[in-house]
């Protein structure tokens, strides 16, 4: 089953020459100057699990700091620069590299590509992404400049208004903050562009828009959100320069502006952007769950609405962010049905999973148990974002620990795990060796139980009134206990994630011989030798159906027959 | 009928096992007195409906949670793959219109009532027309403390907020510097405090007793000691607190040295104490310091010890505050503490 040769041929049967110089020189200028897609994915994945990495551990020294009361691990400043690096690094140096890494990677093979539509400005746009993260993080080092020894953006990952303004954040690091994000952005939208053009005119012959792979698909709804809101983020970054340094007075509340003009620009991007982060999840989860249930994706047509209608609604929730801000009621009224409404076509997905599970026959290999874990956590995440979205409730719950909950357990809970699923799942098309099953159980049964304990526990400090961001916390307020709790839960997931990083190493040496299509599974990119070649396929593939795979397999009962 | 249901939320709440073990832990925990600002242990009014409107959403959101939770639990259960499996896929269903269908129509009744509750509380609370009785407050944010002025009583104080009981007191935020947030989760849930945006919240305590809480929105270094505490007044307490705030400093000869030292430094810059030169108006109001039972906006106690220290450093205490260590001779702030000791 596992090594059968397809007849979509996957190689010429010559390789290109391989340089004979061995040297790490030439080794690390093939992977500098190149445009292939699928190195480029590496780069994304590797340049993001790096980082990932860092902002884990600014998490641990954070969580080291919060575990007693009256602690003095770390100072004020210093922890106040760790939590807005933790969540700047996470969101725009983790969470989005990653996601467009698996779709650079996969979207080409999916379709039956041989590369992305804009191979050059493909590689533009990492080395930007790339540069901007060195940028935020050279602020460690130059951050306050003139005025002493460097620093790291203290503002928080929302940096608002008027905090950021030349008065209360003297010295360059709120500078690197924004700088930063304005290159790192225009690398996203480079690859934003890039995906949508290759999505819609580098498809193989047969494969209508309603034949892509919904991991194709929900990469081609993220991109368009993309392109809509990191503009805005871009405009208030760009003012908040001028604000700085030419005199602007758009956020400076000193001289007439608005704090709150602020908070609606960023979060018209930081909403969407959630759904940026989460959709390439589903993606992911869209499939792995019918591989490893053995059955096709039950209602396909309802999850590219469902996908489609989330990015759309996904655009007019943004102010829910802001109950506490002090909107009109009826603004507030609106922003609440918005907010509920965005929870159906998510409630359509996790039930198109479940129904793609029941009746299936689930093989619970590594990437089958992030996945599953990913259901259950994104479903409480769910839960969690209806009890925030009722904003009476969220005056009292916003910006307190709950809320800290509830995001990382869709950024961790559901994000995370996916992209450890989608690890497990594709390593063995992109090195052409397994990952260890054995050290995948620690991984998972680990970051299972460290991930409850911390986030679980969050909810409940965040009801007993404790608010984010603060350094310490005085005794008598009883949050003592459930923080030293809180921050077991995050070393035990720090043993975890240091577990797979050693496997990720070890397989790539040892690891078992992978084959084409270990999972027997049905997309394109397992018709491909593993790893693949540059030009991945030899001869543009044909397909007849959404599962192009199972026809060739089954070819007593293929899909064509029963798709419309 | 509220109260019921808030009753037994509250009790849902009591018997979880985990919360209870939780619970336990965190009274072993702690050595002195415990004053966790509960969100489930309301005392004032908007706290109490958002209460009985969060125990409506849990127990919808629950309800969901145990249906489709239980669905995957037996749909893993079920259906993974044994050794007794034949080699064949099993078969292959690509969707159904009914179920789809019903899987749709279900949320989007449960969003149509809970949408409809929602939007009743948010009216009730936020458009609730001011009562002629109410006592008006205008709190001002600064960076690491609470400014509150009474302007109907002529009452200008700091870090401890003074209200009666059983009456509604209507709360106007400004902000000096940058945005902050008003948060005492027993009374009400937080508003923003924001520079150029005049917010407004009310409470109306059905208890007295001390309620804590702190600035929800990141102002800076020391946004975590920021903290607020709310004392609910009997009306009698509540008179008296007012008429003696109402007084100017008393001026006590015996520590005219400490008045002095406090007069030719720069204290008078940023500080007032009514009655005397100083008026300045970027840090609290000292007029009645002693009568407070903290420093430093609630984060240590004030006694004669702290207060000296804090004077000599106030980054002792709170690193990163606005205040700076005035280099005062031990002499000088032995008599500065004297001085400040006496405002009552």
């Amino acid at each position: 089953m596992a090594d059968q040769t397809l007849p979509i041929a996957g190689t010429l049967g010559v390789t290109p020459q391989r340089s004979r110089s061995s040297r790490l020189l030439a080794w690390l200028h093939e992977w500098v100057i190149t445009v292939d897609h699928k190195k480029l994915g590496i780069l994304y994945i590797s340049y993001s699990l790096i980082f990932l990495l860092v902002a884990g551990a600014e998490a641990i020294c954070i969580r080291i700091q919060l575990a007693m009361p009256n602690n003095h691990f770390l100072s004020p400043e210093v922890f106040n620069r760790l939590f807005t690096m933790h969540g700047t690094t996470m969101v725009f140096l983790v969470g989005m590299p990653i996601l467009f890494g698996f779709a650079n990677y996969l979207v080409p093979l999916m379709i039956g590509a041989r590369d992305m539509a804009f191979p050059r400005l493909n590689a533009f746009s990492f080395w930007l992404t790339a540069f901007g993260g060195l940028l935020l993080y050279y602020s460690f080092l130059g951050g306050f400049g003139l005025y002493g020894m460097g620093n790291a953006p203290d503002v928080a990952w929302f940096a608002y208004a008027p905090l950021t303004e030349k008065a209360f954040s003297p010295g360059h690091s709120t500078d690197y903050w924004a700088l930063a994000l304005i290159v790192s952005g225009f690398g996203t939208l480079g690859t934003a562009i890039n995906i949508i053009a290759t999505t819609l005119s580098m498809r193989c012959r047969g494969m209508t828009l309603l034949r892509m792979p919904l991991f194709v698909w929900l990469m081609l709804v993220v991109s368009a959100m993309t392109l809509v809101t990191i503009t805005p983020l871009t405009a208030a970054q760009a003012m908040l320069v001028i604000d700085r340094y030419l005199g602007g007075h758009f956020f400076d509340t000193q001289a007439g502006g608005s704090a709150v003009a602020w908070a609606h620009f960023f979060w018209i991007f930081g909403h969407p952007e959630v759904y940026i982060l989460v959709l390439p999840a589903f993606a992911i989860e869209n499939e792995i769950v019918p591989v490893f249930s053995r059955k096709g994706i039950f209602g396909y047509p309802a999850m590219v609405a469902a996908s489609v209608g989330i990015g759309f609604v996904s655009m007019g929730v943004w102010a829910h962010h802001m109950f506490t801000i002090g909107l009109t009621s009826v603004g507030n009224t609106f922003f609440v049905l918005s907010t509920m409404l965005v929870g159906i076509p998510t409630g359509i997905k996790i039930f198109n999973w479940l129904a793609t599970m029941w009746g299936g026959r689930i093989r619970f290999a590594s990437p089958m148990l992030f996945a599953t874990a990913f259901i259950f956590q994104f479903l409480i995440a769910g839960l969690t974002g209806i009890m925030l979205s009722v904003a009476p409730w969220d005056w009292q719950l916003h910006n307190s620990y709950f809320l800290i909950a509830h995001f990382h357990y869709v950024l961790v809970g559901a994000i995370v795990f996916n992209v450890f699923a989608a690890i497990y799942y594709w390593y063995p098309k992109a090195t052409g060796r397994m990952l260890d099953e054995k050290l995948a159980k620690w991984h998972f049964w680990l970051f299972v139980l460290g991930f409850h304990i911390t986030f679980d526990t969050m909810h409940f400090v965040g009801f007993m009134g404790m608010p984010r961001q603060i350094y310490t916390y005085l005794p008598d307020r009883g949050w003592g206990p459930l923080n030293l709790v809180i921050s077991i839960g995050g070393f035990i997931q720090a043993i975890a994630v240091l577990i797979f990083v050693y496997n990720l190493v070890h397989s790539y040496f040892r690891g078992k011989e992978a084959g084409n299509d270990p999972w027997d599974a049905w997309t394109l990119e397992w018709s491909t030798p593993s790893p693949p070649p540059v030009y991945n396929f030899a001869t543009d593939p044909v397909v007849y159906s959404r599962r192009p795979l199972w026809d060739l397999k089954h070819p007593e009962d293929p899909d064509w027959k029963y798709e419309s | 009928m509220k109260s019921m249901t808030r009753e037994y939320g509250a009790r849902a709440i009591r018997l979880s096992p985990l919360l209870a073990v939780l619970l336990a832990a965190r009274h072993a925990w702690a050595d002195g007195p415990q004053a966790t600002p509960d969100i489930f242990a309301p005392a004032s009014t908007p706290a109490q409906s958002i209460v009985g409107l969060s125990i409506f959403t849990l127990a919808i959101t629950g309800a969901i949670f145990v249906v489709v939770g239980g669905l995957l639990t037996f749909a893993i259960i079920r259906y993974r793959e044994r050794s007794t499996d034949a080699a064949s896929e099993p078969p292959q269903i690509y969707g159904s219109v009914q179920v789809e269908l019903a899987w749709t129509v279900i949320p989007i009744l449960i969003v149509v009532v809970l949408f409809l509750t929602t939007a009743r509380i948010i009216f009730a609370i936020q458009d609730a027309p001011e009562p002629k009785s109410a006592l008006d407050v205008t709190v001002v944010g600064h960076q690491f403390w609470w400014e509150y002025r009474y302007p109907k009583l002529g009452i200008v104080t700091a870090n401890e907020l003074h209200v009666p009981v059983g009456k509604a007191t209507y709360l106007r935020l400004l902000s000096a510097d940058v945005m902050h947030s008003f948060w005492v989760p027993q009374l009400a849930g937080k508003t923003d405090v924001v520079p150029n945006h005049p917010n407004e919240t009310w409470i109306e305590p059905q208890h007295t007793g001390l309620y804590v809480g702190q600035c929800a929105q990141f102002c800076g270094v020391e946004h975590a000691k920021m903290l607020i505490r709310v004392y609910v007044d009997t009306p009698e307490q509540f008179a008296a607190w007012v008429h003696d705030q109402q007084q100017p400093a008393p001026s006590d000869p015996e520590v005219a040295a400490g008045r002095r030292v406090f007069e030719t430094n720069a204290c008078t810059n940023c500080h007032r104490i009514a009655g005397t030169p100083a008026r300045g108006t970027f840090g609290p109001d000292l007029t009645h310091l002693a009568s407070r039972a903290t420093l430093a906006s609630g984060a240590v106690i004030n006694n004669p010890q702290n207060l000296r220290e804090w004077i000599k450093d106030p980054d002792h205490f709170k690193e990163g505050v606005l205040m700076p260590a005035m280099q005062l001779s031990d002499l000088q702030i032995d008599q500065l503490v004297a001085y400040l000791s006496t405002l009552h």
